[in-house]
């Protein structure tokens, strides 16, 4: 996943980047709950964890989890502007796998940021015609309204 | 370009309170 420049780029423009190795420091797998490698935590700032990526994936959908993460970080920090534009970036893929969660996120965070509940049902109506063999596309029915 | 990984969990996280900046936690097993 490194060696892919996007990757790189992306992982050095937006995180303090922390590589821990399980023969070196397995304490640390242990004080995180790290299971499994590859996995990947997204901290923020406060150390909470707000994302978890475990196993491989290939350079787009990892960069898409990324994006997610910091959408995630953006959320729970109660930017709902920032959180719906990065939410936003994936959603807008119809190729990346993590796209239907993003839907759903965005139009939470679109939610959040207006108190207009017609922002849920516009996202129900998006993950039914986009996705709607999707688990996003079936907790999002509830906002059929 | 090459990440520039660090080792130190906690002081990274001061790091990133003062950046205000999240953390990204590598877990790997691979030869470094």
């Amino acid at each position: 996943m490194y060696p892919d420049e996007r990757v790189a780029s992306f992982v050095m423009e937006n995180f303090i980047p922390v590589r821990i190795h399980v023969k070196e420091q397995p304490e640390a797998f242990q004080r995180f709950g790290a299971q499994w490698t590859p996995t990947v935590l997204i901290l923020d700032p406060d150390g909470r964890e707000r994302h978890k990526i475990e196993g491989f994936l290939p350079a787009a959908e990892y960069l898409a989890q990324l994006e997610l993460g910091l959408a995630h970080a953006a959320f729970a920090r109660n930017d709902f502007a920032e959180a719906e534009k990065r939410f936003g970036v994936v959603a807008a893929s119809d190729d990346s796998e993590a796209a239907p969660e993003a839907v759903y996120w965005s139009g939470v965070s679109r939610y959040k940021r207006t108190s207009d509940a017609g922002a849920l049902q516009e996202t129900n109506r998006t993950l039914s015609s986009r996705f709607p063999k999707s688990s996003w596309a079936k907790k999002a029915s509830v906002w059929s309204g | 370009m090459e990440i520039s990984w660090r080792k130190d969990v906690d002081q990274a996280l001061q790091d990133a309170k003062r950046e205000r900046k999240p953390l990204l936690l590598d877990f790997s097993a691979a030869p470094m």
